[in-house]
């Protein structure tokens, strides 16, 4: 079939090289008007200080941090550094409500105090989805309709497991561990947060969540959503900073457990910081997620899923699928299509409820991206961009598609945790599953093809821990997550979730 | 004069199927309790871990592959290949030093073990695996799949139980490993590899070798193309503790502690020692027409 073939809905319009291609009119007479999403009801404090048992307290040292709205480069509030005093407090805090309260308290009551967390997210969603935006620069339409649902599903999900632990572990009871230190990433704030403390509630332990410093907001307000839910004081507790504060976390002697989502790199220092001691980890780490597209796939679909696996939350995703594989037959035309959706892509403020592409995260996510595409021209690869214009103020990148790549490049081996994607092709299923587990990352990878049987081959050949048949980056509170090889080591979600935050004893 | 010389055996290690001496060329003498001289074990290198890891990588994906049928029938072949070797398995305990009966006990509940994991091989994944109800038209679950290549230290002590008790559940899960046997007492963990090798487990899923702990901890925790550790020493040095915990940070590697003192004890066995060289893998597939 001949790429050049019109698909009957596009109109055959000049490239930009002056040939006669069919493809999108984008001068066309669609046009988006601004659909802003107000924030005039949100109500941010200047300054936030630490949530330690129960009470925002002033940090030690005194020290703030700005935070910034990375749309529009302006400080929305600052947030308190902990120092070690700040750290041992919050420990001490939730060593005292474990031994006191949370552990001793009956695992129904747990429950109930969880399902009430997942409620008042309900209630104060919209709230908390326009500030995820606002301090994350993630399009509004994401944190509302994923980031915050998502949030409240899983301490939903999570509460009932309380009182039914019993069923959970053939053959062995589960013991809480004592008190969990869980320091999680700036891409999904809310959400990680989720993630981290409802099944360390549900088991019986206590928190001390540090937030990452750039993304702190919601976890804060999450701090008065436990007041309001009368949650007992020191079960969870908020200590921002930097990764200098995750580090007091990591190596304190009185946690029992640490969770982490982040990069590799500080996955494995964080692994190196724990030798030798008994605590237990789990890491959720980075990810080069292979999206093979086979030659029998539904190719608009794809098309869609491609966009959306690397596209989604500006590509600041472990999970996004950051390399493209497509069989060589359908190659050009995928690439086409692909190129003609980028251009339709609307990039720019994130409370614009239109808006596809948000803010890059932070001025040095922003300059580490930037390095990669100075990087993959070096390397030789060919780079495409959207065409759209950006805003004049805050951190924004153009969808950027790199083709002509090898697998040594650096480009296609190492997370550049923004919206560049790489395209290599494959012949057969052999060489496209050997080009996809060609890396030391494991997270997940998709598969597109109308084949069921092809779907489920591939899917057990890809080693990582996702696999998104005909879809991708679908998350949910009963579905495991998490890494093969330096992807990481244990699960969040699902029943498999739990093991992690308990220690099985004969039963 | 004896009516008859007896042909001593030598004791060499098992990579790749085949028995190779060490690459080293050296050797170390192996005592029975009294302090006799009861044989010449290989000192293995750091080059004989990256050829057995090498091997163990090669078998991976065949593993892997087998039916779960399969690989429990493989691992009862193994069980029967021991009963009908007991007598020699006995003696060679005994000759280290095990009183009779004891000897007898050891041999049994390592056949009784391989059973006992044959018959798991194609359960753990419809007890640990999930279908999982999401909240969208999508049909999810989530599977065990093996690690990878592990590298295990066999415990020190009960030569023969110790080692099946940490090979068969890796092995029963799909994964491929390189064995350290117990340095002191190595003998029973050569022959093994000669019931291994005549039991249909394809060359390389198990690769045994000899020698010394402290060496060969390194090459084995640190090596990149090792998915995990095993090792259940209840009274290793802190310090050793820390160098496999830093070794394994290079590559993310799994580092499984399983402290046991006797492996008689009801403890010693689970579907648990076999998710340990797990990892789930969830799995999204839409619904619709």
């Amino acid at each position: 079939m001949s790429e050049k073939e019109p698909t009957g809905t596009e109109a055959a319009t000049p490239n930009k090289a002056g040939n006669s291609v069919p493809g999108l009119d984008f001068n066309g007479p669609w046009k988006y008007d601004a659909a802003p999403q107000s924030s005039d009801q949100i109500d941010l404090r200047e300054q936030y200080d630490l949530f330690i048992e129960g009470h925002f307290q002033k940090p030690e040292k005194g020290r703030y941090l700005p935070s910034v709205n990375p749309a529009t480069e302006e400080t929305l509030s600052s947030v308190a550094e902990a120092t070690q005093q700040d750290v041992d407090k919050a420990v001490a805090a939730a060593r005292k409500a474990y031994n006191k309260t949370w552990s001793e308290m009956k695992a129904a009551d747990r429950g109930k105090y969880i399902f009430r967390l997942a409620r008042l997210i309900q209630e104060r969603a919209r709230e908390f989805a326009i500030i995820e935006t606002m301090d994350g620069g993630k399009p509004i339409r994401e944190a509302r309709d994923v980031d915050i649902p998502l949030a409240a599903a899983q301490f939903f999900y999570y509460a009932g497991w309380a009182d039914k632990l019993d069923y959970a572990f053939p053959g062995r009871k589960a013991r809480p561990l004592g008190v969990a230190g869980q320091i999680i990433p700036w891409n999904f704030p809310l959400l990680m947060l989720a993630w981290k403390v409802a099944p360390a509630l549900a088991t019986g332990n206590t928190v001390v969540l540090k937030p990452a410093e750039t993304t702190s907001l919601t976890a804060l307000k999450f701090a008065e959503l436990c007041q309001d839910a009368g949650l007992p004081e020191g079960v969870v507790n908020i200590v921002t900073g930097t990764g200098q504060t995750g580090s007091l976390i990591v190596n304190h002697n009185d946690i029992d457990k640490i969770a982490f989502t982040g990069s590799t790199e500080v996955g494995k220092i964080i692994m190196e910081s724990l030798a030798g001691t008994d605590k237990k980890y789990t890491l959720e780490l980075g990810g080069k997620g292979p999206n093979m597209i086979f030659d029998d796939a539904p190719v608009d679909q794809a098309v869609e899923g491609i966009i959306n696996a690397i596209f989604f939350n500006q590509g600041h995703v472990c999970c996004a699928g950051s390399r493209l594989l497509v069989q060589e037959g359908i190659a050009d035309r995928v690439l086409q299509k692909l190129r003609d959706r980028m251009e339709t892509l609307i990039v720019g403020d994130p409370l614009d409820k239109n808006t596809d592409i948000g803010a890059i995260n932070s001025e040095q996510q922003y300059n580490k991206i930037s390095e990669y595409l100075e990087l993959g021209v070096e390397e030789g690869a060919e780079m495409y961009q959207s065409s759209c214009t950006l805003p004049e103020k805050g951190y924004f990148c153009r969808p950027t598609l790199f083709s002509n790549v090898s697998q040594s490049n650096r480009i296609v081996r190492e997370e550049i945790f923004g919206p560049v994607l790489t395209i290599q092709t494959f012949r057969t299923p052999e060489e496209g599953i050997e080009k996809a587990n060609n890396t030391p990352y494991g997270l997940a990878g998709g598969v597109w093809t109308d084949k069921g049987s092809k779907i489920f081959k591939v899917g057990s050949k890809i080693r990582s821990g996702v696999v998104w048949a005909n879809t991708y980056n679908h998350f949910d509170p009963t579905s495991p997550f998490g890494g093969y090889k330096e992807s990481g080591q244990g699960r969040e979600g699902g029943l498999h979730g739990l093991y992690p935050y308990v220690e099985l004893v004969p039963g | 004069m004896p009516d008859r010389v007896n042909v001593l055996k030598t004791y060499k290690t098992y990579i790749d199927g085949a028995f190779p001496r060490t690459e080293s060329g050296r050797h170390y003498k192996v005592y029975d309790r009294e302090g006799n001289i009861l044989a010449n074990a290989c000192q293995c290198s750091r080059k004989d871990v990256r050829r057995a890891v090498v091997a163990a990588r090669g078998s991976f994906p065949g593993w892997s592959d087998r039916t779960a049928y399969n690989r429990g029938q493989i691992l009862y072949r193994i069980a029967e290949m021991l009963e009908t070797r007991k007598g020699q398995f006995t003696e060679e305990l005994e000759r280290t030093g095990y009183k009779a009966k004891r000897a007898v006990a050891e041999v049994e509940s390592s056949i009784d073990r391989l059973i006992y994991y044959a018959g798991w091989s194609d359960k753990y994944q419809q007890v640990f695996g999930s279908i999982n109800p999401v909240a969208s038209s999508h049909f999810n679950f989530s599977l065990p799949e093996p690690t990878g290549v592990v590298t295990i230290w066999a415990p020190e002590e009960q030569p023969l139980l110790g080692l099946v008790s940490v090979i068969a559940p890796v092995i029963t899960g799909g994964n491929s490993c390189v064995v350290l046997a117990s340095e002191t007492y190595p003998l029973s963990a050569i022959s093994f590899a000669e019931v291994l090798n005549s039991s249909d487990v394809p060359a390389g899923v198990v690769n045994i070798l000899t020698g010394s702990r402290t060496e060969l901890l390194d090459p084995m925790t640190s090596h990149m193309d090792v998915n995990a550790f095993f090792y259940t020493n209840p009274d290793i040095e802190v310090q050793q503790q820390k160098q496999i915990d830093e070794n394994g940070a290079l590559n993310v590697k799994r580092i499984i502690r399983k402290p046991m003192e006797d492996w008689q004890d009801k403890e010693a066995k689970s579907p648990y020692f076999i998710t340990d060289f797990q990892e789930i893998k969830t799995t999204w597939h839409p619904v619709g027409f």
